[in-house]
């Protein structure tokens, strides 16, 4: 390391701009923060030496010195800016319609233009894998950068004498000289105290600094932008954070997803509230609820019994539940047990449960030999009626659709039922067969004498119930409140110095700060009042 | 002097190196959660985890994978509402007895949620190999499945040897069981 010692004695480190004690600029070490032909000095970090600026010998020096960059940092968030940007022109995948092959759904869309979209993953942009690598960049750059500049300029004010070389006292931008004998240095230094800064003195030579916290400011900043990163990051952990969604139908249990099979829940009953023109208090919105023609949801909540299983949990093996409470989700008052919240988020009305039917004569359908109703979750294979009839089920359809001809079913849920009966009437043998769905009634050999008829259907509904487990908020909290800290810290307070140098015929002065030069400038004629001094230049001002 | 510079200068290096290490990790960390989460079914390579479900057409008996160790399993997740899945049902019932003599069981995974529709199915298609009754999907869940017909491969170590999407062939499907059969 070539140290270099400066004319005041003191020994600066290598590429050091402006000496640590004295600050005379070190010849040779000026293009760094590019003070050449200037009439001031650049005074960013004190002109301290970066030493990503000076070494760069290993790989591991390269790739710090890369990230320490502020100018790298820029470009890394202006590619990430620009890259989100692009994200939020077309949908997301996982906004397009489920069941549909994204690749064809973007070309046919969108054209050209989405099918290259689609082919450099920006439809599934945020987490893609160079997306999240350029958040980790700038992450990186935040703690290098930092750590690069928060530890040399924290050295360089703790070693700062008050005694400056002349060059620097003429180069700062607040700089005056008065030529007096008169001058009364004790009120100067009175002022300067009631004004809360910190004095120093060195043969003569007087610094006067306040509020140099406010440096800290940026890097108590980055350090809450860190925590914070650090938290999102812990949610892609299950042990911090799960994010789960569950349909759970009226009068069933199931288990909670997220939960690893510990906990169960049962949906009581579904409740949805709609505003009502003729309701009083909902009176006043007569006007929109007739603009909105249908009916407008109020409220909507679940009764729910959660449980928790007792015995060794083997997935799919019929559990032993134990009651944990009895309570009710509502939107932004969720269901709260043990690590989870249950957030009432969606739900599905009037799904089938029960239909009932009744026999009567094809011709005639006020008679009535018998009804039997059948539970659509599960029907039973045969139905015996007290008037002697007989109905067996063939074939159940949950949602029946008519394919190639024949009844298929496409899910497993009673959306749109079908069934094919078999009648046989009291002491009978020979069977009547037929069709029947919604809107369907199908004699199957055109000579039935009976006919299966809808009377009645029971609806259940569905409430639909996001999963949620956070452990990672604490953490992110804390480091927003952190990164707000920073930011106050460096906002409202400006650090403030000010250096006096005694001189044969007077005195020069000399102030910096790191933001507000006005009010330096004011607060400067307010420590100088009574004293003699002369009010100092703004030379940056002059110079326009 | 020269001794203290190279000290700073390896204090330097191992500083940097090291934070630099660590925020790699972190970056790597990050990435691979990433990647797992977009991954639909369980690895090949892993071990199956155990399940334990009714069988239809039985009185309340249950099936446990683990109750199969030393046999070979191959586990489809069908539906009858699921084209595919019916279509690969007379394969599976095809080679059944054959494969059952060499020591591997399989398991046909049910997610209907009515039980007289899988039982009119199974005798429809006069299956004869044990069908398990997943209503509520916890061991689709559980094995990530979300596309009907999904199959795994399981040997006798109860390690997942291949995974299937999709809808298989008959060629397919013997040379898959082929590859699980126990050794002697």
């Amino acid at each position: 390391m070539n140290e270099i010692t400066c004319e005041c004695g003191h020994v600066n480190p290598e590429g050091t701009v402006l000496c640590e004690a004295c600050g005379k600029p070190i010849e040779g070490n000026q293009h760094i923060n590019g003070n050449e032909d200037k009439k001031l000095l650049n005074m960013r970090y004190d002109g301290s030496a970066r030493r990503s600026q000076t070494y760069n010998r290993t790989i591991v020096d390269k790739i710090w010195n890369f990230f320490s960059s502020v100018k790298v940092g820029v470009w890394l968030i202006v590619l990430t800016l620009i890259a989100s940007a692009v994200g939020t022109i077309l949908p997301q995948e996982m906004y397009i319609p489920p069941n549909v092959d994204p690749a064809s759904h973007y070309r046919d869309q969108y054209g050209m233009f989405g099918q290259i979209y689609y082919q450099l993953g920006f439809h599934n942009l945020f987490s893609s894998w160079w997306y999240m690598l350029l958040i980790a960049m700038i992450g990186i750059s935040i703690v290098i950068a930092s750590i690069d500049r928060f530890f040399p300029l924290y050295k360089t004010l703790k070693r700062q004498k008050p005694k400056r070389h002349e060059l620097f006292m003429k180069k700062q931008r607040v700089f005056g000289v008065t030529e007096t004998e008169q001058i009364d240095l004790e009120l100067y230094k009175k002022n300067l105290k009631k004004r809360r800064f910190k004095i120093y003195e060195q043969d003569g030579h007087i610094l006067a600094e306040k509020n140099r916290f406010a440096r800290w400011g940026p890097y108590v900043n980055h350090i809450g932008l860190i925590i914070f990163l650090v938290g999102s990051l812990l949610r892609f952990v299950p042990a911090f954070y799960i994010d789960d969604f569950i349909w759970v139908r009226e009068g069933e249990t199931s288990m909670i997803p997220g939960t690893e099979g510990k906990y169960y829940i049962k949906n009581k009953d579904f409740i949805l509230e709609t505003y009502n023109e003729d309701d009083e208090t909902d009176a006043r919105f007569k006007e929109a609820i007739q603009k909105q023609g249908g009916p407008i949801p109020k409220t909507f909540q679940t009764n729910a019994v959660i449980y928790e299983r007792t015995d060794d949990i083997i997935p799919g093996k019929e559990p032993e539940l134990a009651e944990l409470k009895d309570t009710q989700a509502k939107m932004n008052h969720p269901i709260k047990f043990d690590d989870f919240a249950l957030y009432q988020a969606s739900y599905q009305l009037n799904e089938f449960k029960e239909m009932t039917f009744k026999i009567h004569d094809k011709g005639n359908e006020d008679t009535n030999y018998g009804e039997f109703t059948v539970d659509l979750s599960d029907p039973k294979n045969e139905y015996t009626l007290d008037s002697g009839y007989r109905v067996e089920i063939n074939n159940y359809f949950p949602e029946y659709e008519m394919q190639e001809g024949a009844p298929v079913s496409v899910s497993k849920y009673p959306k749109n039922p079908a069934f094919v009966f078999s009648l046989y009437p009291p002491d009978s043998e020979e069977a009547e067969t037929s069709f029947l769905g919604i809107g369907a009634n199908v004699d199957a050999s055109g000579e039935n004498d009976y006919k299966i008829g809808l009377v009645n259907f029971d609806v259940r509904d569905v409430t639909g119930l996001t999963v949620k487990k956070d452990h990672t908020l604490p953490l992110i909290a804390l480091g927003g409140a952190i990164f707000m800290l920073g930011v106050i810290q460096g906002m409202y307070w400006n650090h403030r110095r000010i250096w006096l140098q005694p001189k044969e015929n007077g005195v020069w002065i000399a102030g910096h700060t790191n933001k507000n030069w006005y009010a330096l400038r004011q607060e400067i004629n307010k420590v100088i009042s009574g004293t003699h001094i002369q009010e100092p230049r703004d030379q940056y001002e002059k110079k326009e | 002097m020269k001794e203290q510079t190279l000290k700073k200068k390896r204090k330097r290096l191992v500083f940097r190196t090291v934070i630099l290490a660590v925020m790699a990790g972190l970056v790597i960390f990050a990435l691979i959660s990433n990647a797992k989460e977009e991954k639909s079914v369980i690895a090949k390579g892993e071990q199956a985890p155990n399940f334990q479900l009714q069988k239809f057409g039985s009185d309340g008996e249950t099936m446990a994978l683990n109750d199969l160790k030393g046999k070979g399993v191959m586990v489809n997740f069908w539906a009858t509402y699921c084209g595919p899945c019916k279509d690969e049902m007379p394969y599976m019932e095809k080679l059944y007895p054959e494969f059952k003599e060499k020591g591997v069981e399989i398991l046909a995974v049910n997610l209907d949620s009515t039980e007289l529709v899988v039982q009119n199915f199974i005798d429809q298609y006069n299956l004869s190999f044990p069908v398990l009754q997943d209503k509520n999907g916890q061991v689709m869940d559980l094995y990530n499945v979300s596309n009907l017909p999904a199959t795994l491969f399981i040997n006798s170590e109860g390690e997942i040897v291949e995974k299937v999407i999709g809808p298989l062939t008959l060629s397919k499907l013997e040379g898959h069981l082929q590859n699980i059969v126990p050794e002697e």
